[in-house]
């Protein structure tokens, strides 16, 4: 009887994930999707704990350790998902799916052991029960994918924060293919001949695992970023799932191929906003050779500088002000200067929009968020093709921290790496002031034509420095 | 290949919902606004902490003398939770963003 209300309450977790994740593609119920799934989830995991029973009819142990490793989880993650900035998550995202992955890895680590402990007797010498191979299989795929997904995950973590470097050395995809042919060649070789030491075999699958999530990560620059995330977080989903095919558990198999599909199809969405193929992001390309010819070019051209008197002058008077946020808006923690700025314009009749590029900042969306945050109004953001229609009427267009987005190579270089991505045409304005820290190149390391351009002038500095700043000129006009 | 037809067809279930939950999961979110892709990215993120379902398993199976099994079952409940927790806890945070600027509207 216990069994079946167990089986009832993976139902409902099935169907809750489903349904979640339906709403959360819906502004409208979004919130109450996320909300749906969390309960569904709790479900599952009290349904687990006190329901469960193994094929002899045991019920499970250790309710001290469990409780206390949820009790720990729980405080932790609540506090981190809590304190976190809104500025830093997608680090967070990118943090808690490597806690994801590693569990997974986690499981297979102990899997592995259980089966190589009690069956090992008549393991690798007699008989071996088909079942078993496909356990095994189930075992390792679970394995390299978790460790895969952590360690790329704590990578792209460490780089969103900065406390990781660009890394790519001569060679490097091959050296990665080769990495990736080896454990999966160590991983048959474990399956089809289970060797007397497989145990070792099984650490080196581990072991070579991270080094390749890690090698897989690290000479992928920034601009590439959310699609790795996003990548990694359908890896998660699939090894989440590994896990359902060992324990025929529904509700992980259901919630792990769920979000291994969903993940996968947002990978791809983000892939063609960034006109970027998935294998060219897979094999990590995107490193210094492509770059490297490109940055010197032109970088010796002259921009004009615009004071900070003269860009308050000109937004005051101008009829409608457009501004485009990008990452560095995001690093300056500049959107609530943003949204003073705007509203001080509107108090002078100026009319303020946001043109939102589908790719600004660091994640799809992430440009949304952050302006949500500083209360800016929602039919305020518009996206690229309303922005791209409304730039002819616009007098002024103020860049915030945003370099390729709005880079006009896109259109013209065939050369350039973004060749073909759609851009913001900002260019269609009356004039365009772009607010950066410097001259250096934007996160994909290409040089932006526009910096050089006679409508554009050039306002150095931190995002919100120069916001503060010109609101303060702009009050003492 | 014999044995490859058996185990076809002693987890034809399993597939099943396998092929069934690619379909789904593609068609569920199929028409998501760009707007919304860091949150629902954040909510799958959550969603596969389901992970911690295998790990409470192992941790309740786990002999009371299999150190290592406590020792890594423990961790991995631990991990998954945060994975869980932080995952539903960032999601609302930031949805509860967007719905504040519904209301004046």
């Amino acid at each position: 009887m216990e069994l079946n209300i167990l089986t009832l309450c993976y139902l409902i977790g099935s169907v809750t994930f489903i349904l979640g994740l339906k709403m959360l593609s819906n502004p409208a119920t979004a919130r109450k999707g996320n909300l749906i799934a969390a309960g569904g989830m709790v479900i599952a995991i009290l349904g687990t704990i006190f329901l469960y029973t193994d094929d002899a009819g045991n019920k499970l142990h250790n309710y001290g350790w469990i409780f206390g490793a949820i009790a720990i989880g729980t405080v932790i993650g609540t506090l981190a998902a809590k304190k976190v900035k809104m500025t830093a998550m997608p680090e967070m995202v990118s943090m808690f799916n490597g806690m994801g992955g590693a569990c997974a890895a986690l499981i297979s680590i102990v899997e592995f052991n259980h089966i190589a402990h009690n069956v090992v007797p008549g393991f690798h010498q007699t008989y071996i029960p088909d079942g078993a191979k496909g356990i095994l299989l189930i075992i390792i795929v679970g394995l390299i994918i978790g460790s895969v997904s952590f360690a790329g995950s704590m990578i792209a973590w460490g780089k969103l924060n900065g406390k990781v470097k660009d890394f790519s050395f001569k060679g490097q995809h091959i050296f990665n293919i080769v990495l990736l042919l080896v454990i999966l060649g160590l991983a048959t070789y474990l399956i089809g001949w289970i060797p007397e030491n497989s145990s070792i075999v099984f650490y080196t699958i581990f072991f070579l695992s991270l080094l390749y999530g890690v090698f897989f990560v690290f000479p992928i620059g920034g601009a590439d970023m959310p699609v790795v995330i996003s990548l990694l977080n359908s890896f998660t989903g699939v090894a989440a799932a590994c896990g359902g095919f060992l324990y025929d558990n529904k509700v992980m198999l259901t919630g792990g191929i769920l979000v291994g599909a969903a993940g996968t199809l947002l990978t791809i969405l983000m892939c063609k906003a960034m006109n970027r193929s998935l294998a060219n992001v897979l094999i990590g390309s995107f490193g210094a050779k492509p770059t490297g010819g490109a940055t010197t070019v032109t970088s010796e051209g002259s921009y004009k500088e615009i004071s900070l008197s003269d860009a308050a002058v000109v937004m005051s008077y101008a009829h409608k002000v457009m501004i485009v946020p990008g990452y560095g808006l995001a690093v300056a923690q500049a959107q609530h200067a943003c949204h003073d700025l705007e509203k001080l314009l509107e108090a002078k009749g100026v009319e303020v929009k946001y043109a939102i590029h589908p790719v600004a900042g660091r994640m799809p969306g992430h440009m949304n968020v952050l302006l949500a945050e500083a209360d800016v109004s929602y039919e305020k953001l518009l996206e690229m093709e309303q922005a791209n229609e409304e730039f002819p009427s616009t007098d002024v267009v103020l860049i915030l921290g945003a370099n390729d987005v709005v880079n006009p190579a896109a259109k013209t270089d065939t050369s350039s790496p973004i060749y073909g991505m759609p851009i913001l045409d900002v260019e269609l304005a009356k004039s365009v002031i772009v607010n950066k820290r410097s001259m250096k190149p934007g996160y994909a390391g290409i040089d932006n034509d526009l910096f050089f351009r006679p409508k554009t002038s050039m306002l150095f500095g931190d995002a919100k420095k120069v916001l503060q700043d010109l609101i303060g000129e702009i009050k003492n006009l | 290949m014999g044995s490859f037809l058996n185990w076809i067809t002693a987890n034809q279930q399993i597939i099943y919902i396998v092929i069934l939950m690619i379909f789904v999961g593609i068609e569920v979110i199929g028409h998501v606004p760009s707007v919304l892709h860091t949150p629902l990215m954040s909510g799958a993120n959550a969603i596969h902490g389901v992970v911690i379902i295998g790990a409470i398993i192992v941790m309740g199976k786990a002999e009371h003398d299999n150190y290592l099994a406590l020792i890594l079952g423990f961790l991995a409940v631990v991990l998954g939770t945060l994975n869980v927790v932080g995952g539903f806890v960032v999601t609302d945070r930031m949805l509860e963003m967007f719905k504040k600027k519904k209301s004046p509207k």
